[in-house]
């Protein structure tokens, strides 16, 4: 019983790194297709891509970056707002990301104060 | 292997490396704004003309007009219909001398005077889809205003000099008859009306400036001054009103106020300060009625 317990334990610790990291390496062509095609103008596609991303790898903080600007683009504020939070707390010391989060802040802020007049 | 195209097959391998290495990237993006107003029941704007006063070195209420319509025009999804400015003043002015009595505001509209509604009213469907589907851009018709009393808008206008002057007028925003009317007239667009005061401002006090200063060594530095300074300019105080055309109701109203200060010395035209200050309203008065898009940069990684 022992003796099963300690194979399990071994196969887990073995397995798991190769299972994260075709996680990660499955994100992370998601999110290189997402960015080209944002390069082209391809909004839409791009954010679907960066959503398939963040499924595949919700730790992966560059996918939730480009999501929260794909929605950002497209206006939806909100979603952009949450993308943005799991971005910087999974990598808070990213200056990238406080950088697009700090612009989006502004614009977001600028909407809300409209609305509320 | 000559020099030459080693350096090139060099150049090209460090591109390679530098674009694999490259781990973000810097796109542009228009962040869209939604419209404050739905304004998808029309397609088709009049601004039909301002009371104005404050100054007469500017005539507010064409140059607002104007302005307004080229922006509109380059800026929103709706049609701008190319009318005769309404000289509202005057016709406010005569309204309240031949019936005081019909100038009480009816129910559901803003009071004369009220501060400015934060609430948008809702915008009933369109009701003949034939009359606005093919509806000309140009008025078939010079609107009723025309033959009203539109000789003399400087008499009017130059009573108007502060905003107490200007509360006389602003019953007839609350004509729904009035702009009922002037709807039918032009096939029931949005109207786009209102006020503007662009008055001349004075003022002086201690001003705070940064004076470069240098050292016995010759080392410059920035030092901050208090100094006392006599300063003009001009205040601009707009409300936009927006009124249905097909019933001559007020669906929105705003009221902003921007004022620029100048050195005493310095001889800014009139028409320039109006315009300048205009800039800064623009963009909010077009929010209101279309979606605004902000460009800007964002950085996507890898």
């Amino acid at each position: 019983m022992q003796f099963r317990a300690v194979v399990v334990m071994v196969a887990l610790t073995a397995f798991a790194p190769s299972v994260y990291a075709d996680a990660r390496a499955s994100s992370k062509s998601q999110v290189e297709f997402g960015i080209k095609v944002a390069q082209n103008g391809l909004w839409k596609e791009a954010t679907y891509r960066w959503q398939k991303a963040v499924e595949l790898d919700p730790t992966y903080a560059a996918a939730w970056n480009n999501l929260a600007i794909g929605y950002e683009h497209e206006g939806k504020f909100e979603e952009a707002q949450k993308a943005y939070d799991k971005a910087v707390a999974l990598d808070p010391k990213n200056l990238l990301i406080r950088q697009n989060y700090d612009l989006f802040k502004e614009i977001n802020d600028r909407a809300k104060r409209r609305n509320d007049r | 292997m000559t020099a030459r195209s080693a350096a090139t097959i060099a150049s090209l391998l460090l591109l390679t490396t530098v674009s694999a290495c490259t781990n973000f990237f810097e796109v542009p993006i228009e962040t869209p704004i939604s419209a404050k107003m739905d304004v998808s029941a029309f397609r088709r704007v009049l601004v039909a003309g301002f009371i104005s006063g404050g100054t007469e070195d500017v005539d507010a209420n064409l140059e607002t007009v104007r302005l307004l319509r080229s922006q509109l025009r380059s800026k929103s999804g709706l049609r701008v219909i190319e009318a005769e400015v309404l000289p509202l003043a005057e016709m406010a002015a005569d309204k309240a001398k031949t019936a005081p009595a019909a100038a009480a505001p009816p129910a559901g509209t803003p009071a004369a005077g009220a501060p400015p509604t934060t609430t948008i009213a809702p915008v009933p469907p369109l009701p003949a889809p034939a009359a606005s589907g093919s509806a000309p851009t140009q008025a078939p018709a010079q609107p009723q205003a025309q033959s009203g009393p539109v000789a003399a808008p400087a008499t009017a206008e130059a009573k108007i000099r502060t905003e107490k002057d200007l509360e006389k007028y602003q019953s007839i925003f609350a004509d729904v008859a009035f702009w009922k009317k002037i709807g039918e007239e032009y096939e029931n667009p949005l109207i786009v009306t209102g006020t503007v005061l662009f008055t001349p401002h004075q003022t002086s006090g201690f001003v705070t400036r940064n004076i470069e200063q240098y050292d016995q060594l010759g080392r410059r530095s920035v030092v901050p001054q208090r100094t006392y300074m006599e300063r003009k300019g001009f205040i601009l105080t707009p409300k936009f009103i927006f009124i249905d055309g097909r019933t001559g109701a007020t669906l929105h109203s705003e009221t902003m106020h921007e004022e620029i200060l100048y050195n005493s010395q310095q001889n800014t035209p009139a028409l320039s300060s109006y315009f300048e200050l205009m800039d800064k309203v623009i963009p909010t008065f077009l929010g209101t009625l279309s979606t605004q898009k902000i460009r800007g940069t964002r950085v996507l990684l890898r």
